[in-house]
């Protein structure tokens, strides 16, 4: 493993992987959030599911962790290593000329996102934890819809949520593609998935985005 | 139209000098000239008054040697597309533009004067496995009694027209040099001459690639728009791919 490691391209290929993981996990926790649009008793068991059941909450739970922190502490070594490959700046750089802004500035949008996993943590995951461990509070299934309503109610929270997704969005239009490209994908092939990169990287972002701002807009 | 042109040129008398940005005016300036063209006629004037010359790189003059570098107006080799410095010509630009031209820029590329940079890491890569190794003794085996599909051959071929110019690094954001190393394994990867040392080949470029201390690759592809040979993403994906099989 830190034999890998100890490789730029062994560095690269695990970012991907990482990335990957993220990834799916993105459209999996969508697919869930998704169904509080529809039907408030799907979420409820959906999320009751997911926060109870062992294999998730002691087995997949601490994988997503591990995934996230390798993510975004790899994502920084990368960075500080980038920015020491070039000791002294160029006065004058044209880098509009040849790539995009969002290829440049992936650990912006990572940060980013980064501080928007901080709110999230405190927002869900914390009180979860304290519910279900620490304080041990009585399990009610149905409790996980009027919680998610609830928090969507302040506008700046939900203001937060939607700036967060704009950078999710920002990061995947390049972050998608990347990946593939990492893995060893030919850009040929990676330029297939072109289409298939917009819409993960606008449409999910975009998604999350449309739930936040109606449970904002349909307070009960 | 002859121009004249404000230059802002990278003075630095040494490796361990500080160097800086030095304004230069320059008259009557042919649009037919090439850029390095226009640099020797700047040196001609320096000369005339009495100063030190600016020095850079240059051989062939015609695009395939590599040695001529240059950022020029915040991009490798100026802003004309696949072609190196010495094939970027005056009318590029316009009477009274001025004109940024630095040193390209990397850790692993120490400036030596002025515009002049160290580029021998990349012939320290080369060292570690850009090459075949070949029974010389007098019974060498006739190279076309190896049958290689046309489109390997193309491949392979579009690979080693790499010059090694470093326009690659110069652009990067993050100094990486893995479009060189990219083509260089590429070149013999895609060979059935280079499947015996393919292996050790990319292990060990990538490891010295490394150790000079050049950067890692975000795709950004940068590289690809910049390089003066239209050197493609391609070989990068496939010199992951090599990486992989060599480590597994
Ligand atoms: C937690 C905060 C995050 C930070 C600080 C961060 C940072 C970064 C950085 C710096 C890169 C560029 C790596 C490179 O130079 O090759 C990157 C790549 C990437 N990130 Fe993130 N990221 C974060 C979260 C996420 C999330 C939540 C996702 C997806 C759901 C994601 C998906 C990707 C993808 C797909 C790539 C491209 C991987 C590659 O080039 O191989 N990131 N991230
Ligand atoms: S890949 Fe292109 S830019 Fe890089 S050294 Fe070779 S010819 Fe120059
Ligand atoms: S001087 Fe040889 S390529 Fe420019």
């Amino acid at each position: 493993m830190s034999g890998v490691l100890s490789s730029s391209i062994g560095r690269k290929v695990a970012m991907a992987a990482s990335a990957f993981f993220l990834m799916f996990f993105l459209l999996q926790h969508f697919a869930i959030n998704l169904t509080s649009i529809f039907s408030a008793d799907a979420f409820n068991e959906l999320s009751h599911f997911m926060g109870t059941n062992p294999a998730v909450q002691f087995g997949l739970q601490p994988i997503l962790i591990f995934g996230v922190v390798f993510h975004f502490v790899m994502g920084f070594v990368l960075e500080v290593k980038n920015k020491s490959a070039r000791n002294i700046k160029y006065v004058k750089n044209n880098g509009a000329a040849n790539s995009t802004w969002v290829s440049r500035n992936m650990i912006y949008s990572g940060l980013a996102i980064l501080a928007f996993i901080v709110l999230h943590f405190i927002d869900f995951w914390f009180p979860e934890i304290n519910h279900k461990y620490i304080n041990v509070l009585p399990e009610d299934p149905t409790r996980y819809y009027g919680e998610l309503v609830h928090k969507f109610q302040s506008p700046i929270r939900t203001g937060a949520y939607v700036a967060a997704f704009a950078f999710l969005a920002l990061h995947l239009l390049h972050g998608f593609k990347s990946a593939f490209q990492s893995s060893g994908m030919s850009a040929k092939r990676a330029a297939k998935l072109e289409t298939v990169s917009k819409i993960y990287a606008i449409g999910i972002p975009v998604g999350f985005i449309v739930i936040a701002l109606f449970h904002h807009f349909n307070q009960h | 139209m002859d121009m004249n042109l404000k230059l802002k040129i990278w003075r630095q008398s040494g490796a361990n000098d500080e160097g800086k940005m030095v304004d230069y005016s320059l008259a009557d300036v042919s649009p037919d000239m090439s850029f390095l063209e226009m640099l020797d006629v700047l040196n001609e004037q320096i000369l005339n008054e009495g100063g030190e010359p600016v020095a850079f790189d240059h051989d062939c003059r015609e695009g395939i040697c590599g040695m001529c570098s240059l950022y020029i107006n915040g991009e490798a080799h100026g802003p004309d597309r696949g072609i190196t410095t010495c094939q970027l010509h005056m009318r590029k630009f316009k009477d009274g533009d001025t004109i940024y031209i630095e040193p390209f820029r990397a850790k692993a590329f120490p400036v030596i004067k002025d515009l002049v940079v160290d580029r021998t890491a990349f012939d320290r890569i080369q060292h570690q496995g850009g090459f075949i190794s070949v029974n010389t003794s007098g019974n060498t085996q006739d190279a076309n009694s190896l049958p290689i599909s046309k489109h390997a051959a193309d491949e392979a071929m579009d690979a080693a027209t790499c010059i090694g110019c470093g326009a690659c690094v110069a652009t990067c954001k993050n100094s990486s040099a893995m479009l060189f190393v990219g083509a260089k394994v590429s070149q013999y990867a895609l060979l059935p001459q280079g499947q015996v040392e393919a292996s050790d080949r990319v292990k060990n470029m990538v490891a010295q690639m490394d150790l000079e201390g050049f950067g890692n690759c975000t795709n950004t592809g940068a590289c690809e728009v910049e390089c003066p040979k239209g050197i493609s993403l391609d070989n990068i994906a496939r010199m992951n791919r090599e990486f992989f099989k060599a480590n597994i």
